[in-house]
């Protein structure tokens, strides 16, 4: 039951995440900021827009947008929060986990390369350039967690985990570098920006318009809770719901606070970024297997 | 302070200077190595004798406060900044690294000592400093690179010794530290020789002195 409540807390909860974000940038730059439910209102404003399609798109491109959102909400329903269980759980799903954010990636890609647009291949290939150096370090994170936990569920790895000892702050770093990358925020990717010859995943989404863009934003905004659950469950394992949610906010505000205070890293710096992240899980993963 | 994240500090230290191309922040990087090895006799487990203090502030002294100045005195005459182009570059440095340290990993656990050292991680640590200091000393092109692979090797050895300090004598562990500390004073001299004579510290150049060209 209490799984269902996660899920259900995800679906209406995950847009504020972002909000919160914006009104922590907001802060830092001596900005109001724009409200904190404005992603709501973005999302209300574009489903009841009617969406344009460009003649030279096939079904491939209506079809991304939706994959994407079906993909990353079957993410959610595998990953457990706040101590309880999460609704699907079997052992082996932390591999199903990282490919449903692969299948979201994949999706996103193709529809942008089905435009045509010589901007949205240039996006799609650099997306899909971080997300392979990304995903190892998912795995070898999720592999050292799941060797100290000795399950291969995500609801058991979370289940075990002991916050301390060099291992898992090491897993915990390597984490919080994936859920910038995957996420494309700052050191990784800037979301604000419209230029598009330094854009990676803003690019690739410039062509989808409507109720199709309002799936893409909301997906981005479930992905961002999917990968905060898991940090904030390695980080802080409990059955506090409470504490959870307030975890989750502070993260939201944690990440509002790097992108204020770092530099976009240049394209080329982001590979250093990513393989020193795997460095650090593969240590982890040393550490754990002696 | 324990062993452990000492050693695993250690570590992290060597990947850094695997990853980071500014010549600057790598000598500053062995500098906080060579302070967390001068923590080591301490948190080792060994009776805290004057024999351990003095080889810990000795070893704390070179290591992080005169190697890392004189570096900077040798780089600041020197006039470089970056190792712009090592024949690996970082990212695949990094995962040489990796694959190093497994290895020395795999390595320290089939290793016979003669009695259990204070730690599981030290043989291992130790082993994957001298690997990677090695590695650094071949792969990378300005001088001031090769000599810190060089105390990265070094290093490696000082965690050997002090896991097993209380067999090797003071005498055998000053006089290595005095070795050291006679060999990066020599090399910052020849650093700043060579600058002086070439305009620059590239060592791989060194080899186009000589008279007959094939």
């Amino acid at each position: 039951m209490m799984a269902f409540v996660h899920l259900l807390l995800a679906l209406v909860l995950a847009p504020l995440l972002l909000g919160v974000i914006n009104r922590a940038k907001a802060l830092f730059a001596g900005r109001n900021g724009q409200p904190l439910l404005q992603l709501y209102y973005d999302l209300a404003k574009l489903l009841r827009k009617g969406a344009v399609y460009s003649r030279t798109t096939s079904g491939v491109f209506r079809a991304g947008p939706i994959a994407g959102l079906a993909a990353v909400v079957a993410a959610l329903a595998i990953v457990p929060f706040a101590g309880t269980g999460a609704p699907v759980s079997f052992a082996g799903d932390l591999v199903l986990f990282a490919y449903l954010f692969g299948l979201m990636r994949f999706f996103t890609v193709i529809a942008a390369l089905d435009t045509g647009s010589a901007f949205e291949g240039m996006g799609a290939s650099r997306e899909v350039q971080f997300a392979a150096l990304a995903e190892p370090v998912l795995f070898l994170a999720l592999a050292a967690l799941a060797r100290q936990a000795g399950s291969l569920s995500l609801t058991g790895i979370l289940g075990a985990v002991t916050p301390a000892g060099p291992a898992w702050a090491l897993v915990a770093v390597a984490l919080l570098v994936v859920l910038l990358a995957e996420n494309a925020r700052i050191p990784v990717d800037d979301p604000n920006t419209h230029l598009e010859l330094t854009m990676i995943h803003e690019v690739m989404v410039l062509d989808h318009g409507g109720p199709d863009f309002a799936f893409i934003l909301y997906g981005a905004a479930l992905k961002l809770w999917v990968l905060g659950a898991l940090l904030v469950g390695v980080v802080l394992p409990g059955e506090n719901i409470l504490l959870s949610l307030v975890a989750m906010l502070a993260l939201a505000v944690a990440v509002g606070v790097i992108e204020s205070t770092m530099a976009r890293l240049r394209l080329l710096r982001v590979p250093q970024l990513l393989v020193g992240a795997g460095a650090l899980a593969a240590l982890a993963l040393i550490l754990v297997m002696r | 302070m324990n062993l452990e994240l000492v050693l695993i500090l250690v570590v992290l230290t060597n990947l850094k200077l695997l990853g980071s191309s500014r010549l600057g922040s790598s000598i500053r990087t062995v500098g906080v190595q060579g302070l967390l090895l001068g923590l080591l006799p301490l948190v080792a487990g060994h009776d805290l004798t004057a024999r351990v203090w003095l080889l810990a502030a000795g070893g704390a002294v070179i290591k992080g406060v005169m190697f890392p100045w004189m570096l900077m005195r040798a780089l600041r005459d020197a006039e470089v900044r970056r190792e712009v182009e090592p024949f690996v570059g970082m990212l695949t440095s990094i995962l040489i690294g990796i694959v190093a340290l497994g290895a020395s990993f795999w390595l320290g656990h089939r290793l016979p000592l003669p009695r259990p050292a204070g730690s599981l991680l030290l043989v291992p640590v130790a082993l994957s400093a001298i690997l990677l200091g090695l590695f650094l000393i071949v792969s990378r092109r300005k001088a001031v690179s090769q000599v810190l692979g060089f105390l990265v090797m070094e290093n490696g050895i000082y965690v050997f010794g002090v896991g097993v300090v209380q067999e090797t004598s003071l005498l055998v562990e000053l006089g290595v530290l005095l070795d050291v500390f006679v060999a990066v004073f020599v090399m910052g001299i020849i650093i700043f020789h060579i600058s002086r004579e070439f305009d620059h510290i590239d060592t791989d150049r060194l080899s186009m002195l000589r008279d007959w060209k094939p």
